[in-house]
Order: structure tokens, then sequence, then C-alpha cells
């Protein structure tokens, strides 16, 4: 099944470039953004294409007579399924397993559903961290309750104010902000033991665990535009967290 | 140290952390053991040795190397597997001590806790990084060992 050339290629560019989107908003390395388009690209005879990855946008040259291309991505968040099966398609695109039509709809596909864990099962999820990380960093077990409690308050306030004005760092500011309050609640009314393991545990859900893994591997990887866009999200999210603390402690 | 318990709160902690980073459901189990295994060689180290930073290192260390090699075995990439396994060895504690202090007004004991947290965040990147790199010398120097056997010249 030969294509006509051109619209072969458009369907390629946009494949790529739907690739690259959906690794990037949902939490990949730049390094293998670029890495996946490059081997999609040489799989697909275009040998001389560049592409240019930040976490603001994607710019894929495919070759010196073809137009550039651009994508804008404007949320990032954290789904790790999804850049799994994209990885898995791309692997697909390249061993020939795939056509390129099959591939954009695959892609396609991964981009409109939702694969995330139900939000209570992750609400769950973050109160049960929150729990371990009290007792591992050494907290009473009176303590345990609080902090499996405050932990998922924490996680739920920070998702429903996320949804609400999408302005990540306000969300994370109350979320701990809230923790903080409850802590030093706990322990006033007399039930808590140690504010401080609590807090500690509660907001561990919310440190930008991913943020500052992804922004040293560029950094090294030599992507230094991302590296450092990457780790000043980290370093506002630790700001943002930290602040809401400090408020409630400096009273 | 409990080593049972801490064990089992380590690999539920990091299995957690799965869940909310949505990693795909059948690598669950395998995120909290590499999750285990990073804070037992943290907590071990620190035991025998006492120096945080350098434990950090090597429970970095460990994470990637295991994140690695499940990447290999999964088909994969890295990352769903590293990334749960940091979160136990991030700061959080002295990061936390050092924002008490500065509001506190302890600014010199704030300077310490905050310089502690970030040369403990630095041995987290240096532990993924080193790792990283000698796992890409191994892989390399195996592929084209392969290749040679199979009679393909190695690029």
């Amino acid at each position: 099944m030969v294509q006509t050339g051109e619209t072969r290629r458009e369907l390629a560019l946009d494949c790529f470039l739907l690739a690259g989107k959906i690794l990037m908003e949902n939490g990949a390395e730049t390094y293998r953004v670029e890495d996946t388009m490059i081997r999609m690209a040489v799989s697909q005879k275009m040998t001389n294409s560049h592409c240019f990855v930040t976490p603001t946008g994607i710019m894929f040259s495919p070759s010196d007579e073809l137009p550039t291309r651009f994508v804008r991505i404007n949320a990032r968040q954290t789904d790790l399924e999804r850049v799994a099966l994209v990885n898995a398609v791309s692997r697909k695109l390249v061993a020939q397993e795939l056509t390129l039509q099959q591939a954009y709809e695959e892609l396609e596909e991964i981009d409109q559903t939702n694969y995330k864990f139900n939000m209570w099962l992750q609400v769950l999820a973050a109160a049960t961290a929150s729990g371990c990380f009290l007792i591992l960093l050494g907290g009473s077990w009176n303590d345990l309750p609080f902090a499996f409690v405050f932990g998922g308050t924490g996680f739920i306030i920070v998702e429903t104010i996320l949804e609400r004005t999408r302005v990540k760092f306000f969300a994370e500011f109350i979320g701990s902000l809230a923790i903080g309050i409850l802590a030093i609640l706990a322990v006033y009314s007399g039930f808590g033991i140690d504010r401080d393991t609590i807090i500690i545990g509660s907001i561990m859900p919310l440190v930008p665990g991913l943020l500052i893994t992804n922004a040293v591997r560029d950094l090294m990887a030599g992507h230094f535009v991302s590296g450092l866009s990457k780790g000043a999200e980290a370093f506002l999210t630790a700001f943002a967290i930290g602040g809401g603390i400090a408020l409630v402690l400096s009273f | 140290m409990n080593w049972p318990l801490e064990a089992f709160l380590s690999f539920l902690a990091a299995g957690a952390f799965g869940v909310i980073f949505n990693t795909p459901h059948r690598t669950l189990i395998s995120c909290g053991l590499v999750g285990m295994t990073g804070w037992l060689i943290y907590r071990s180290y620190e035991l025998l040795l006492g120096d945080p930073v350098q434990a950090t290192f090597a429970g970095a260390f460990g994470v990637a190397l295991v994140a690695h090699l499940l990447a290999k075995k999964f088909r994969m990439p890295m990352i769903i597997f590293s990334v749960a396994g940091i979160i136990p060895l991030v700061p959080g504690s002295k990061a936390y001590n050092a924002m008490r202090n500065i509001v506190e007004n302890n600014y010199l004991e704030a300077i310490k806790f905050a310089s502690e947290a970030l040369m403990i965040s630095g041995a987290v990147a240096m532990g993924l990084v080193f790792a990283e790199v000698l796992m890409q010398a191994v892989f390399k120097q195996q592929a084209k060992r392969i290749q040679r056997k199979i009679g393909m010249t190695p690029d």
C-alpha cells in the first residue's frame, strides 16, 4: 500500500508530533522524546530530521525541503502508563510491525483514553504513602492515623484546586497550608504527639520527585533548556510546599 | 531498627507512589521492590558508616541499577521504575527543618539543614547518573559482543 508522497509525509509528521506531545505531557524525559521522534522518523526514511524539545513546545524539522512543524504543550501531568504505551507503539513502528496509519490511530486512542487510577484509589495511595513515611522517618505509631488522614486530605485539596484553577503552585501552597493547620490542631488538641513528623509524612505525596529526576537526567544528557526549566518547576513546587508550611509555623 | 517492618513500609510507600504516578498496572509490584531496595541500601549504609550523603548516593545508585534491569526486562522506559524508588530518599525532613528554623529566626541552624538537604539531593542525582552511565557502558559492550557473535560489524 503506497500512499501518495504528500499525504503520507503529512501523516508521518502528525504521527511523530503526536507521539512527542503525549510523551512530553505525561512526564517523559526530554531525551526520550527526542530519541523516540527521531527513531520513528528514521523508520519512515526521514534520515535527516531534527527535533528540538522543550517542556512547553516541540519543533520538528523532517528534512531540508519539507516545512518545519511545531506543537505547543500547555499542561503537563504525570501519567507513566501513557509514556509506556507510546514507547511500545514507537517500538512496533520501528520494527515494522505497525503501519504508519495504525500507529497514528493507536496514538490517538492513547491520547484520548483516560488511564488514570480511580481518584479515590489515588487518594488512598497518597494516604498510605504518608502513613508509611511517618513510620519510616521515626514517627510514633500514635500519629499514624493523623498522617494517613492528612496526607489524603492534602492530596484531595491539591487535586481539586488544580482542577478548578489550573495554577499548580497555588494548589500546592494551599494543600501544604491545610496539612500544616491540621497537624497543628491535632497536636494542640492533645491527640497527636509530634507535629514535625506528621507534617513531613503528610507532605511527602506532594514532593516533586518526577521533576527532580527528569531535570537531572535532562541536564546530564545535555538538554540544558529543558533541564533548567524542569529544575525551576521543581524548585517552585518545593518553594510552594515550604511556603505553606512556613506560613503555618510562623504563628 | 526493625528490618522486616521497614522493608514492608518502603515497599508499600513506593507502590503507593506508583499508583499516584499511574505506572502501568503490572509494574506496580516491581516499583515497590525498587523503592524497598533503595531504602534498605540507604538505611544499612547509614547504620554502618553513618554518613547520610554517601548513604543516599548508594541508595540512589541501587535504585537506578535495579530500575535499569527492570526496564530491560519489561521493555519499558526506565523512568517508570526509578521515579517511585527515589521518593523515599528525597531529603524531606531536612528541608522541613531548614524551613522551620528560618521561620523561627534560627538562621545558622537553617543553613546547616539546608546545606545538608542540598548535599543529599545532589547525592540522589549523582547516584542516578553514575548508575546510568555504568549500565550504558555495560550494555553497549554486551550489544557489541552479540553483534560480533552473529557476524554483524558493530557501528
